[in-house]
């Protein structure tokens, strides 16, 4: 009955070895959970309708709320305000930008000027985003005299580039080349193929690449610190400061009797990019269909 | 060879992928209007290379070179637009390509919108009905043209493609093995359609179904290691070939 023993070794192995897997699995999502946990837990008692209207405290409430022992009045609506019209104006110019961009590299991928652009690219997105936020306050703050909304979407749209730009390339370079042919054959040029054929084709994987963008500046602090900077109330003017979600947080640290409200916006922040995580995950798998 | 009314004709064409060797070697033929023409061989005998030269397909590869003339009614195409080559010379390829994103209706008239011709609604519902009835589609699909082309059968998705290159009205389809996906069913039908189109539209098809080249086509090109070794009336070719490597093929003693 050798063989028989062997078998039971093996299985004994196999065990075994499921549960080491296991174990470093859990061990390795720990320190996860108990981020989301902790920032789930302290965060969600301060979500309240006030804390999305209204917009971060003034320094003389504050000391009021807190001599008298209130909770901190106020909530984060500047931020989440200033971080949509900054995400909205670095999306305008990024996404279609990054397209063509990520179009131009892949149909021309054997051209020295793409080859060119495509490392460009490369450089880019391993670029740190301080630096970016450093070279921005430099071209754009320095000559306006001022921080404001639109330093803080260039900074971003210049974040978001690269990742559209990949993923858009990426997409279309992985299309089977008959559908290609397919249209070429129709007598289709190749500006109308792209249009027509590969971009729609190709939808999916573009669209998931403009979500992890997205997701990926939301949060994104040391960029924004240079060009932003910040602001105490809502404002929708484009040259002037204005604030944003991850400054706020930065704000909230520096102030002790506001440390509270780090855990509302950061919560805020989290629920935002997990929320596009998902989409993005659920759409690939839709579209892979 | 008898007489014909020439359409299009190979002279002396050559098709290279490397700088050493030809894929394509001088071949010279002469292909009949209206009628159907098949060109078989064994695998790798430059069969698709050939056909893909004769719509400048090897324009996309910078790497392929082709040498000679290919001529369309007398005028050589390599030296043409590729586009205007395209719209008269339509192709059909192996596996069914209908664009995925594009409903039935938006496939047939894929070839108008991708070369930015504009269509009234009333010509785009006619080009539709006409196109599918010509390749006995119509029946089928006519309740769901809004559907994706992609939710169709494979023999349906090929008839597609077909209609969506006569939509253009071509003068010749050019087709590389449009049955080797399908099953006999789904391949008598095209046969039938192809019979049937012969009419309007010359037909020159690459198969390795010898059968499929007996029923269908009414001359028939050999080919073998790059070379046309024998080009003649099917019939002729099929009861009497005139090269020791023709009837080894034909009686199935080679590739
Ligand atoms: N992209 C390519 N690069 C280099 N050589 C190629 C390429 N495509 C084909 N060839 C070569 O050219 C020759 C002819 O190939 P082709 O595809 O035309 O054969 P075929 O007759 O269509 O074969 P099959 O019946 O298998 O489709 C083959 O020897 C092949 O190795
Ligand atoms: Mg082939």
């Amino acid at each position: 009955m050798k063989s028989n023993l062997n078998i039971k070794q093996r299985f004994f192995k196999d065990r075994s070895i499921f549960v080491i897997v296991c174990v470093f699995s859990l061990l390795s999502s720990i320190p996860l959970i108990a981020i989301l946990g902790e920032v789930f837990v302290k965060g969600i008692s301060q979500f309240s309708l006030s804390f999305f209207t209204l917009p971060t405290p003034t320094a003389y409430k504050v000391l009021k709320a807190v001599e008298q022992g209130l909770p901190i009045p106020g909530g984060i609506a500047n931020g989440i305000i200033g971080s949509m019209i900054m995400l909205l104006i670095a999306s305008a110019v990024a996404i279609p930008l990054g397209i063509l961009c990520g179009a131009y590299i892949a149909d021309n991928s054997k051209q020295r000027f793409a080859k060119f652009v495509s490392y460009l690219t490369d450089l880019l997105q391993g670029t740190p985003s301080v630096i970016i936020g450093i070279i921005t306050y430099i071209w754009i703050v320095i000559p306006m005299k001022t921080y404001s909304a639109l330093a803080g979407s260039i900074a971003l749209c210049i974040m978001m580039l690269p990742l559209i730009i990949r993923s858009t390339e990426e997409t279309l370079r992985i299309l089977p080349s008959s559908l290609k042919e397919a249209g070429l054959a129709l007598g289709a040029n190749k500006a109308k193929l792209m249009l027509k054929v590969q971009l729609p084709s190709a939808f999916g994987g573009i669209f998931t690449g403009i979500l992890l963008a997205i997701s990926r500046v939301i949060g994104e602090t040391a960029p924004l610190m240079f060009t932003a900077l910040g602001c105490s109330f809502i404002r929708l003017s484009l040259d002037k400061p204005i604030s944003a979600v991850p400054l706020l947080i930065w704000e909230f640290f520096n102030d002790p009797y506001q440390q509270e409200l780090i855990w509302g916006a950061s919560l805020f922040l989290l629920t935002f990019v997990l929320t596009l995580n998902l989409l993005s995950k659920y759409l690939t798998r839709k579209w892979k269909k | 060879m008898e007489k014909i009314n020439t359409i299009l004709e190979f002279n002396k064409t050559c098709v290279s992928y490397t700088q050493q060797t030809m894929a394509v070697k001088y071949v010279t033929a002469q292909i009949e209007k209206n009628s159907i023409t098949s060109i078989m061989g064994p695998s790798g005998c430059g069969k698709s290379t050939l056909l893909r030269a004769v719509n400048l397909m090897h324009k996309l590869y910078p790497n392929i070179r082709v040498e000679g003339e290919i001529l369309l009614n007398g005028e050589n195409i390599l030296s043409m637009n590729p586009i205007e080559v395209r719209r008269n010379i339509g192709m059909v390829f192996q596996r069914p390509t209908p664009f995925p994103t594009m409903s039935i209706k938006e496939n047939i008239l894929s070839g108008f919108t991708l070369n930015s011709i504009r269509l009234d609604k009333y010509q785009k519902e006619e080009i539709v009905e006409q196109t599918l009835k010509s390749v006995s589609l119509w029946e089928e699909v006519k309740d769901v043209l809004n559907k994706k082309g992609t939710f169709l059968s494979g023999g349906q998705q090929q008839r597609l493609c077909i209609a969506r290159a006569l939509a253009l009205k071509p003068q010749i389809l050019l087709m590389d093995e449009p049955t080797s996906a399908l099953d006999p069913i789904a391949t008598k039908h095209i046969e039938d359609l192809l019979i049937e189109l012969q009419k309007d539209v010359t037909i020159l098809i690459v198969t390795h179904n010898m059968g499929q080249a007996k029923r269908i086509s009414k001359h028939s090109m050999f080919m073998y290691l790059g070379e046309m070794v024998e080009y003649d009336l099917t019939e002729n070719m099929f009861t009497n070939p005139k090269d020791e490597r023709t009837k080894a093929y034909l009686t199935g003693q080679m590739g």
